[in-house]
């Protein structure tokens, strides 16, 4: 049923975009960019009131990716719902044809745009991962059977650049005990830094068959890569990345970001550091079958 | 101690509105050590609400406006003034302004927000370090508490918002899961770092708490 399960499974490297959908019923744009990837990517994400913005909602927009013939990952995150909602949405996931699951604590109402909304968080990311391997062997949280179980692929997230980086490690950690099945990290930029750290991960997974995906965001300009390393926790634009963002006119900067973010799939699977991308064009999804085409993946 | 702040004056004289003779309660137990409740507010709240043209019949300050029993004995001092006063303005947490409530069918007004149960680092700097979720597992953090101090209440670790050890959420505040984080290691206690902890039963803080016996129970058994 889940493609993107079966491409991680497959051994082969997965590639996955993201659908952020709209503030407003106005699909128009959206829809456009879900009939362009759909079938360039193994699946595409399906932000959850990203960034605490309300919007459409990713399980609506998850169910449209999958019965326009793509492969959706529903991310659903704590903020919002308390386990009863949690796991109806995870059972109205299955019943909608959504094979796969991010499991997301969620940006803090504070930094969005409904700033006096009750923060729910009843449970965290590791309980939300824990409560789908149950879902999956037919039980709810309360232990109450069910009249029919899930069948979920079920992901975290991870950061690979967080400071500091061992209570991060410890909750990853957490993930993969509770049932994680695929990691998509935040977004890395230096190549050798990750690797470094999912030499570490894979360490801590031991022998878990746990896939990790590298979290790639294109660049779209020097303002935005330094705008990130300031403002955006978990997230460092190399200086080396800075210097050649710079060496470019403003109007080719895009460009230059579209041809890094090449540049760093085609390392990471020819040096096979990790099973997958997930590349984020964030509104500019348009681009990504070129970088795809450049990475050698088109 | 319970932490409050004051109400804006023209809230209070907007809730005051066709009231004409005001009784003012203070307490003097946390309202007089966050400055919001004792004597000296309540003198300042007298007179603004003087200028605003109210008649104020009467204050008083009672030990711990919580204590229902002191707090009824307290007015009852004052006899038929808190009995012809048109409202009465409490300067203390939600739960004292409740105690006068329980003694009066006249209207009762808040002077104060409640904020949380805190720490008082020194005079006017709170801290809240406990939620009373019910259910203590301070144990299990090296005695830091991610309910209360992790803006998430995360049980099992940071999230990503944590920022080179602050939190997203206000840049001023520390990230508990780095403090958890260190005080364990400090204790040699990495096997609690490591430990999926349960979410927590939310059943157990359910309001309205209450223990002992419920007032209706209490009455039966008077003789």
């Amino acid at each position: 049923m889940s493609g993107y399960r079966e491409a991680c499974q497959s051994g082969r490297f997965v590639v996955s975009g993201e659908i952020g959908p709209p503030k407003g019923t106005n699909v128009a744009k959206m829809l456009h960019h879900i009939d362009l990837l759909r079938d360039k990517v193994d699946a595409l994400n399906v932000t959850d009131n990203q960034s605490s913005v309300m919007r459409l909602g990713s399980l609506a927009v998850s169910h449209e990716i999958v019965s326009r013939g793509g492969d959706a990952i529903f991310q659903l995150t704590c903020r919002d719902r308390n386990r009863l909602a949690l796991q109806s949405d995870l059972l109205s996931a299955a019943f909608l044809g959504i094979g796969t699951v991010l499991c997301l604590t969620g940006d803090h109402p504070r930094v969005g745009d409904h700033k006096e909304a009750k923060a729910v968080y009843d449970f965290d990311s590791v309980h939300l991962i824990q409560c789908c391997r149950k879902l999956n062997e037919g039980h709810d949280w309360a232990g109450n059977e069910l009249d029919g179980p899930t069948d979920l692929f079920i992901g975290g997230v991870v950061t690979p650049e967080a400071d500091p980086l061992e209570p991060q490690l410890y909750k990853f950690a957490k993930k993969v005990e509770a049932g994680a099945q695929f990691f998509q990290t935040q977004a890395v930029y230096d190549m050798d830094r990750f690797q470094h750290f999912v030499g570490r991960a894979r360490e801590i997974a031991g022998g878990a068959d746990v896939k990790i995906m590298a979290g790639l965001v294109v660049l779209t300009s020097l303002g935005m890569a330094q705008y990130m390393n300031r403002a955006v926790p978990g997230i460092l634009v190399p200086d080396a990345l800075l210097r050649e963002m710079a060496s470019v006119p403003k109007a080719e900067a895009f460009a230059k970001g579209t041809e890094i973010c090449a540049r760093h799939i085609r390392f990471l699977k020819e040096n096979r550091i990790c099973d997958g991308v997930h590349i984020m064009a964030i509104g500019r999804e348009e681009v990504l079958p070129e970088i795809l085409a450049m990475a050698g993946l088109g | 101690m319970i932490i409050a702040k004051k109400k804006p004056i023209d809230e209070i004289i907007e809730s005051l509105k066709g009231d004409a003779t005001i009784f003012i309660v203070g307490c003097g137990e946390c309202a007089t050590v966050t400055q919001t409740g004792g004597e000296k507010e309540v003198a300042e709240m007298k007179a603004a609400l003087e200028k605003a043209g109210k008649t104020v019949v009467g204050v008083d300050i009672v030990a711990a406006n919580c204590q229902e029993l002191d707090l009824k004995r307290v007015l009852r001092q004052h006899g038929r003034v808190t009995e012809e006063v048109d409202a009465f303005l409490v300067l203390s947490c939600g739960a004292g302004v409740q105690s006068v409530r329980a003694d009066t069918e006249k209207r009762v007004v808040p002077g104060t927000d409640s904020l949380f149960l805190g720490n008082v680092k020194r005079a006017g700097v709170y801290e809240e370090k406990c939620s009373l979720c019910g259910q203590c597992v301070l144990d299990d953090y090296g005695a830091i508490c991610p309910v209360a101090r992790c803006a998430k209440g995360l049980l099992n670790g940071p999230c990503g918002g944590t920022n080179h050890g602050k939190c997203e959420v206000d840049p001023d505040r520390d990230c508990a899961w780095v403090l958890i984080h260190e005080q364990l290691k400090k204790e040699g206690r990495a096997e609690k770092l490591t430990r999926i902890h349960p979410p927590m039963d939310w059943s157990a803080s359910a309001h309205p708490g209450r223990v002992g016996p419920a007032k209706e129970e209490a009455a039966v058994k008077k003789p």
